[in-house]
């Protein structure tokens, strides 16, 4: 589904990432882990074409995405949902109107959005909290509502910078487990975490940064300091 | 994207921020309201303009016991110049008709006077103001004319008045209008930048630029809108509301109350007009600022 093929990316003279290869399959759960600056985030970013390297390809389903025309690239992003350690949610929308946004940009009908909006609000488990502005959530809610933006759309790839950073175990512990029930309906899922007890406990491919480099690929990995 | 949601798009961005929505269309009222007085004061001033220059500029009186047949040859000879438009001859007995009509309510001016007293004369209408001078010389010439009146002083100052509407009007409206489009460009600007979290989660979700950019567009248009309809519904009222005080001013020169069809085919070009600096002003916002 997703190749990376001997990407580096620069920023300046700093090497964010360093000529790296990768290959993801369709329905696979997978943590990107590393200290700060290793290049988890680049390659989300890459993969959402916010960022484009410096050199190298990728590849999602079969398209090489650092050669996308402008006007290709909403129906990129399209087929990805992303979630960020911030939610990244809007001051001035209910989570009922943040999840519509994401139905609204794929034109769909009012009465779509209402039905589709409503039934993944259930299922996150936010559909009381749907008049509720993100001043009014607590954390758990507020990465709830992220997800439900993110997944609303059914998105092919689910992208997740450190969505648990910002939560307290508990509440870290029941993202995790909607992660992994939607995970179970097909999505890829390809998180960048520091979650050392998450990523042990799950047992998913678990891949290693280290300075822009690949260190480690491990099919049932676990968070290995060194 | 159906043309609902943008609408829906636009008036949630008017409404999040109803003192900049504000600003905007007021000055864009105050714009309009220049360019729509500038234009009802230089049609107006045109038309009256053509009202004198289509009323008998020239006047010749001619001299008593001048004949049919001589008034009928200069007539004749004035209607091959290219210069004149029209000739109207007024007999001794149809100035006395006018002249009791104009004084209808001084009985002391009408006392007295017979149609012997007053001159036969021919009224001479030209194409242009200019060639007002030139004919009267040519009736000068004639040696049965008493006396040749030019009101070239009443057409010259008008002329002047309405060159000097169309210079400064322009130039107000055309100061107003990219005052306007900068205020539009500011205040959109301003809103792109309010709303870059927005923007960015939009794009991330696959917004096109088209979905992110119409909703900052009709918002310009639609200030530039506001403004137009407002300043001329405040104009029609304005001139509805003094058309006895300046029809009274106007005498002979039917302009008020304003012709319904001009001042709707006014408010067809303002919109257009609006159209295009709302347009023009927000598109500029979205080009230096919203980079997608």
């Amino acid at each position: 589904m997703i190749k990376f093929e001997d990407i580096t990316k620069k920023f300046g003279s700093t090497l964010a990432l360093d000529e790296i290869s990768l290959q993801i399959e369709k329905g696979e759960f997978i943590f990107l882990v590393g200290p700060s600056g290793a290049g988890k985030s680049t390659i989300l970013r890459i993969l959402t074409h916010e960022l484009i390297p410096t050199s190298g390809k990728v590849f999602v389903e079969n398209i090489d995405i650092t050669k996308l025309k402008s006007a290709d690239i909403p129906n990129h992003r399209r087929k990805i949902g992303f979630i960020f350690q911030d939610f990244k949610l809007l001051d001035d929308r209910t989570v009922f109107e943040q999840v519509a946004l994401t139905l609204e940009v794929l034109r769909k009908t009012n009465e779509e959005i209402k039905k589709e909006v409503e039934h993944i609000l259930k299922l996150v488990d936010i559909w009381e909290k749907r008049n509720l502005f993100p001043r009014q959530l607590s954390g758990g809610e507020g990465q709830r509502t992220a997800i439900a933006r993110a997944i609303v759309g059914k998105p092919d790839l689910l992208l997740a910078d450190e969505p648990t950073g910002d939560l307290d175990p508990q509440t870290a512990w029941g993202v995790i487990q909607l992660l992994n029930e939607i995970n179970s309906w097909g999505t890829t899922i390809i998180m960048a975490t520091h979650n050392q007890e998450i990523v042990n406990t799950l047992k998913r491919r678990v891949i290693y940064l280290k300075d822009g480099k690949i260190t480690k690929d491990l099919k049932e990995g676990k968070y290995e300091l060194h | 994207m159906n043309f609902t949601r943008y609408l829906e798009y636009t008036k949630r961005n008017i409404r999040r921020s109803p003192f900049q929505a504000m600003t905007a269309s007021m000055v864009m009222f105050l714009t309009f309201l220049c360019l729509t007085l500038f234009l009802v004061l230089a049609v107006g001033s045109q038309m009256i303009l053509r009202f004198y220059e289509s009323k008998p500029q020239v006047i010749a009186f001619f001299k008593d016991g001048t004949t049919a047949q001589d008034i009928q040859t200069i007539q004749k000879a004035l209607s091959a110049e290219s210069k004149v438009s029209q000739t109207k001859y007024i007999s001794k007995e149809e100035a006395l008709k006018i002249y009791k009509e104009r004084n209808k309510n001084d009985p002391a001016l009408l006392e007295l006077v017979t149609a012997n007293i007053l001159p036969a004369s021919l009224e001479i209408s030209t194409q242009a103001p200019e060639d007002l001078k030139e004919v009267a010389e040519i009736l000068k010439r004639e040696p049965v004319i008493e006396e040749v009146i030019v009101p070239e002083d009443v057409v010259a100052t008008l002329t002047a008045a309405t060159r000097i509407i169309r210079i400064i009007g322009s130039s107000v409206v055309l100061f107003m209008m990219s005052f306007a489009t900068l205020v539009i460009l500011m205040v959109v600007g301003f809103k792109i930048r309010l709303r870059r979290d927005e923007i960015s989660i939009m794009r991330l979700i696959g917004a096109s630029s088209s979905f992110i950019r119409t909703p900052f567009l009709m918002e310009g248009v639609f200030y530039g809108l506001v403004g137009a309809c407002l300043s001329w519904i405040i104009v029609y009222l304005l001139l509805w509301y003094f058309t006895p005080f300046l029809q009274g001013y106007l005498g002979e020169v039917k302009l008020l109350p304003a012709n319904p069809l001009f001042m709707l085919a006014l408010l067809g070009l303002e919109l257009v007009i609006a159209f295009i600096v709302g347009g023009l002003g927000s598109l500029g916002a979205v080009r230096r600022y919203l980079h997608i």
